[in-house]
This record gives structure tokens, C-alpha cells and sequence, in this order.
């Protein structure tokens, strides 16, 4: 087990200097001009002169490429100041070091990903699998209309919905905002409950349908079967042998789901004008802001790998045939 | 021997001596395209101790019988009717609560495939120890070794270890051999074997029958036993049913069913059997069409489009009229009992060598 993590683990490091490769050679020593995209609209010649200087970009692009990747494990000097590592980097526009930017960000998104899934996780797999135990029943059916209705709608259709019954028409709620949790727990959550409530209501509907299918494909296994002819109980047979079948495909979703959350739920964010990492890359892209736009993708991909891991591992878990393989 | 002296259809009561008795059976399963009726009309008994062997081909109602038996049907698809008794107790209209009591207790199954039977999630030994905990009350601790003891009755070497084991890490052979311990841990009166051979090889094959015997000697098990493999059924079964699109088509012991076999069915069946001491060159002989859709039966005797004899027969008795299966040693075909007798001697007999 232990080993089977470490060789992960290696494998993550090894994926991630390669993004971080890829990464740095698309955006740097391709032929992007990055240092007129620093520079700005009516640049000077001498300006832009500065900014190459400044930037590294007159030294061997093999050289630039030991400062870069250095720099996330070392960090490094800028002219401008010291960036502590892991450097990512510092934008054009704000001159914040990016690392530093992504941090602030952060909790947002990770507020919404951990609130998120702990909703649909709770709400969607637990509606699923009660359909599942009834099924062809009032309740299963009431639970695949609704996941069906519920799946059909988008945040930004349903975000609005929200907003102006709770808060613009009844002044139940306050606009959603972020709060750090060390400050004000209860305003975070608070603050926060809209737009993940919204949000896990579009991923409980894809749960629902999932974990009733998997579940009711589960219930038809022979080994389930096979204890039932033991004498097991309905309800033991199926949260002991089935329920631990059907979890597989959920953890393989979830762990994709979650990873691409973490990177940054985009429409989530603009939906109820949260700064996430999501919108952080949004701002990257349509700024042309390319050390903030390379730190935010290395930073969704770290969480890719990591997450992977942690599903694989989760797997093992489940599935005693996968921790020997 | 079990009594097969009752006919098709009667309701006569249980002798004494039937430990499972089916009364006219019948299962039908609604389905899309209407209601499938699996099992139409089927009655036989099984004795303590001795082994009924259900051959027939696949779709033909033998391993339906025996998961109503066991009531692991699906009650929302699947209405059952007629009557089945183990000791007089009659299980169709038993509650779901109580059938628990009775499943992996006074009756067991076997099942075929135990890669898939077997739960991948959890270690040999718990998967036998679970059923004599519920079973007995027995604690956690008494119920593992008693698994580790029924794994070394079925002859897994080093069975405290082994126990510990998942399904994955054992061959197909010891897999079965852990499903047959799993189903005999709480000492069945009643053991259903589907096909428990059909996944293993020749030899594995050989051990398992052999250690069913053997088992059925110490416990005194009645066994139904499931299978196509008329090679299989001589070696275990005392008396054997032959099943035929949801019906009993021929019963008797077993020499009486494999030397002198009665029905078109059950001769196709002996036909299409592989034979070592045969001329390699002739081709095997298999039963010509397929079986019916169950979702609409031929009319009359299930057989008769699939029958090179019904010409025999004469006028269209094989398409109007269903054939009674009769008392005892019997089967249900409109061909006189000397015309049975001489076309298995002329005819049959002479091509099994």
C-alpha cells in the first residue's frame, strides 16, 4: 500500500515538472512576445527593452527555464522584490507575486468544492440509493423525475432564479459573499450557502441518476445474490455487499469532478460574482496576464494528479482486488 | 430414491418420507412483451439424503424452480403459484422475515459461477463465517473457526490462513470449494446445486462430485442437483427430471432415465452427448431447432416442432394435446409405451455405443 502511494506519488512529481515544462515553453520561449504582452498598448522601444532585461527573457531560454522551475521549489528575485517560493511567477497588471493571488483566492473555491460536494455527496448518492432500494415506487419515482428536471437546468439559469426570490424580491438573504471562516463562521456560511446550495443542486441531480443505476446494476450481481441466499437480510445485502460495488463509479466521478472544481468553477463564480480561481483564470486569459494564466493551470493540475491519486487510493479501499494488482 | 408417483397438475399430499415437495409450479415473469411463464406446472419430490438431478437446456425452467424455492425471485416481477413444502412447511406464502430464517440454514444453494458468486469485497472466511453467525447466534469468534473448519472439511490446505484470503487469491476449484463450505456451514437439510461444475475443469470437476458425495453422506443432505451434463448427473443423482420449456418431460431413477430413456427430449439430449469410444469422424448429433419463446409456447406437447418422431404419433395429437406426465418412472410423450421401448432399442441405443 505504502509503496503503491510513494510510486504514485513519484509518478505526480514527475507529471507535474512536465506540465510545468510544457507549461513554460507554449507560454515563454514559444514565439508569443512576452515581453510586449508584459508591456502593454504603446510600448516604447526602450520600454520594452527594460522589460525584456527585467524579466530574464534576453538570457539562454535553457537558463530561463532552471529560474522558472527553481523558482517553484526555491523561489526567486525579481527586480521588483523577493518572490518566496513556490514562485509561480508575478502578473503583469497587479505585480502580485501569483502564487500569493491563488491563496487569496483560494478558500472561496475551496468553499464551494468541499460545501458542494458534501451537499450533492449527501443529498444526490443518498436520493440514488434510496430510489435504488425502492425501486419502481413512488419514491423512485419522484426522485428520477426530479434529478431528470434538475439535471436539464444550468447555474446561471438557476443562480438568478435564487438570487431574486431570496434576496432582490423577499430580502430573506443577503447577497452571497465571501467571508473567511476564521473571521466569522457564521457569516461564511451563511455568505457562502446560496451559490453552493445552486451549485450542488445541478451535481445532485447527475449523483442521483448515478448512484440509482450503478446501485440497481449492483443489486443484480451474483454475489449479491449469493447473500442473499445466506439468509442476509434485504437491508444488509445491500448496504454491505452492494452498496460497496456501486461506490466505485462514484468515486471515479467524483474525483473528476472535484479536481476540475478545485481548478476553478467558473460559471459558479460569475454566477454569484465570487473572486475564485475560477474567475482568477478568466481574468488571466482576457488580460493576457501570462504568469497569472501559467500559475492558475499548473495549479488545477496539481490538484488533477493529486486528486487522482486519492481516488485511486480510495479504490483500494473499496476493492480489495486493486490493492494487490 | 424420491417418490415421483404423483401426476402432473394433483395436488396430492406430501408423503411422509418427501422432505421438498413442488406441487404444480407455476412462475411466470412479466416482462415487456408480455408474461413469461418459466415454469408451467411442475411437481416432483426429494428425499432425505437422496440426490434429484434437473437436466435440461438453458431457458428450460431448472434454475427458476430452484430460485423460487429458495423465494430469492424478485416478487415484483415474478408471480408464483401452486405449492412448495420442505417437511410440510409451505414456502411460497411464507414472509420474506421468515424465508431469511430458512435460507443458508435448513436449505442452501450452490451456485455456478463462483468468481461472481463469491463477493469480492470481503475474505473467504467472513463470507462463510456470516451466514452461521446469523444463523446460530454464534459469536464472531466461534463463527470464524467455524469457517476455518468447514474450509478444511472441503479440503482447502492450510485453512486458517487461507480464510483470510479474498475470492481473487483462490483458483476456480477452491472457489467452489469455499461456495460448497459457505452453503454447508449451518448444515442444510436441503442443498441446490446450480450447475456447481459448468466453470471448473475435467479433474476439478471430479473432486468437487466427489466431495458433494461425501458430504452427503456425513450430513444427509437432499441435493437437487442442476445441470446439463448428463455425464454429471449419472455420477451424483439418484433419480433425475428431465425439464423441457417450463415442464417435467421424463422422470425415473437414473439407470431407468440414462438405459432406458423414454422421451424424444431426453433422447436428443443422450444423443448430443460426446462419446470417447465413438469413430472420431462422425459429427456430434444435436437436437434440431432451438427452444421455444416462452412468451408464446407451441401448442400441445412443448417438443413437437423440434420432434423427429411426432410422425409416429399419428394425427395432430403432438400439436392439440399436451401429454400427461404419469406415474412413477414416466414421460410425458403421446408415443405408446412399445413404441418408446423399441425405437430406444433400435434406434437410440445402437447410436451411444
Amino acid at each position: 500500500m505504502l509503496q503503491f502511494i510513494l510510486r504514485r506519488v513519484l509518478g505526480a512529481v514527475v507529471t507535474l515538472f512536465l506540465i510545468g515544462a510544457a507549461t513554460f515553453f507554449l507560454f515563454v520561449a514559444a514565439p508569443s512576445d512576452y515581453a510586449s504582452l508584459a508591456c502593454g498598448k504603446d510600448c516604447s522601444p526602450q520600454r520594452l527593452a527594460d522589460i525584456r532585461e527585467a524579466l530574464g527573457l534576453n538570457l539562454p531560454i535553457a537558463q530561463q527555464f532552471w529560474d522558472f522551475m527553481s523558482g517553484i521549489v526555491t523561489g526567486r528575485d525579481f527586480p521588483t522584490g523577493h518572490c518566496p517560493a513556490p514562485c509561480l511567477g508575478q502578473s503583469f497588471y497587479s505585480g502580485d507575486m501569483v502564487w500569493s493571488t491563488i491563496m487569496d483566492r483560494f478558500p472561496v473555491t475551496m468553499t464551494l468544492t468541499v460545501g458542494g460536494a458534501i451537499v450533492f455527496l449527501v443529498v444526490g448518492v443518498g436520493a440514488g440509493m434510496l430510489a435504488a432500494y425502492r425501486q419502481a415506487t413512488m419514491v423512485d419515482k419522484i426522485a428520477t423525475g426530479a434529478s431528470m428536471v434538475l439535471s436539464s437546468f444550468q447555474i446561471y439559469f438557476l443562480g438568478p432564479i435564487v438570487l431574486t426570490v431570496l434576496v432582490y424580491s423577499t430580502g430573506w438573504m443577503e447577497d452571497p459573499k465571501y467571508v473567511p471562516i476564521t473571521d466569522d463562521p457564521v457569516g461564511w456560511f451563511i455568505g457562502m450557502s446560496i451559490p453552493v446550495c445552486v451549485m450542488a443542486t445541478i451535481f445532485t441531480a447527475q449523483y442521483t441518476r448515478m448512484a440509482r443505476s450503478s446501485m440497481i446494476e449492483q443489486l443484480a450481481e451474483d454475489q449479491v445474490r449469493t447473500a442473499r441466499a445466506k439468509g442476509m437480510s434485504n437491508r444488509y445485502v445491500f448496504f454491505r455487499y452492494a452498496w460497496r460495488g456501486s461506490l466505485i463509479p462514484i468515486v471515479t466521478v467524483l474525483g473528476i469532478d472535484i479536481s476540475s472544481m478545485l481548478g476553478g468553477a467558473v460559471v459558479t463564480e460569475l454566477t454569484f460574482s465570487l473572486q475564485g480561481i475560477g474567475q482568477l483564470a478568466v481574468a488571466g486569459a482576457t488580460t493576457k496576464d501570462l504568469p497569472l494564466t501559467m500559475g492558475v493551470m499548473l495549479f488545477g493540475a496539481f490538484f488533477i494528479l493529486f486528486i487522482n491519486i486519492l481516488t485511486d487510493i480510495t479504490y483500494a479501499f473499496i476493492d480489495p482486488r486493486v490493492r494487490l494488482s | 430414491m424420491s417418490t415421483l408417483t404423483k401426476i402432473e397438475g394433483e395436488p396430492v399430499p406430501a408423503g411422509p418420507e418427501s422432505f421438498l415437495s413442488v406441487r404444480d409450479l407455476q412462475v411466470t415473469f412479466a416482462t415487456e412483451d408480455g408474461p413469461v411463464k418459466a415454469v408451467d406446472g411442475l411437481s416432483f419430490d426429494v428425499r432425505r439424503g437422496s440426490t434429484l438431478g434437473i437436466v435440461g437446456e438453458s431457458g428450460s425452467g431448472k434454475s427458476v424452480t430452484n430460485l423460487t424455492i429458495l423465494g430469492l425471485h424478485n416478487p415484483r416481477t415474478t408471480t408464483v403459484d401452486g405449492e412448495i413444502l420442505l417437511e410440510g412447511k409451505e414456502l411460497i406464502t411464507t414472509p420474506e422475515k421468515e424465508m431469511e430464517k430458512l435460507r443458508g440454514n435448513r436449505m442452501a444453494m450452490i451456485f455456478q459461477d463462483p468468481l461472481t458468486a463469491l463477493s469480492p469485497f470481503y475474505t473467504v472466511g467472513w463470507q462463510i463465517a456470516e451466514p452461521f453467525q446469523k444463523h446460530t447466534g454464534a459469536s464472531k469468534k466461534e463463527a470464524w473457526q467455524r469457517a476455518v473448519d468447514m474450509l478444511e472439511k472441503v479440503g482447502i490446505p492450510n485453512p486458517k490462513e487461507r480464510a483470510k484470503d479474498y475470492p481473487h487469491q483462490f483458483s476456480g476449484g477452491m472457489r467452489q470449494r469455499a461456495m460448497i463450505a459457505m452453503a454447508l456451514v449451518c448444515d442444510p437439510d436441503l442443498l441446490i446445486a446450480d450447475e456447481p461444475t459448468t466453470a471448473l475443469d475435467v479433474t476439478v470437476q471430479a473432486q468437487i462430485l466427489d466431495l458433494l458425495k461425501d458430504l452427503q453422506q456425513e450430513f444427509g443432505s437432499a441435493i437437487v442437483f442442476i445441470t446439463h451434463d448428463l455425464g454429471v448427473i449419472a455420477d451424483v443423482a439418484d433419480d433425475i427430471m428431465v425439464m423441457y420449456a417450463g415442464r417435467a418431460v421424463e422422470r425415473g431413477t437414473v439407470d431407468e432415465v440414462l438405459r432406458s430413456a423414454q422421451h424424444p427430449y431426453t433422447w436428443g439430449l443422450l444423443n448430443s452427448m460426446p462419446r470417447l469410444d465413438s469413430d472420431l469422424s462422425l459429427p456430434l448429433e444435436p437436437i434440431p431447432g432451438t427452444p421455444p419463446s416462452l412468451l408464446s409456447p407451441p401448442s400441445g406437447c412443448r417438443f413437437h416442432p423440434r420432434c423427429t418422431f411426432r410422425d409416429r404419433v399419428g394425427g395432430s395429437r403432438c400439436v392439440e394435446e399436451v401429454p400427461a406426465l404419469g406415474q412413477g418412472r414416466s414421460s410425458a410423450c403421446h408415443l405408446t409405451a412399445e413404441q418408446k421401448r423399441t425405437i430406444y432399442l433400435d434406434e437410440i441405443r445402437p447410436g451411444l455405443g
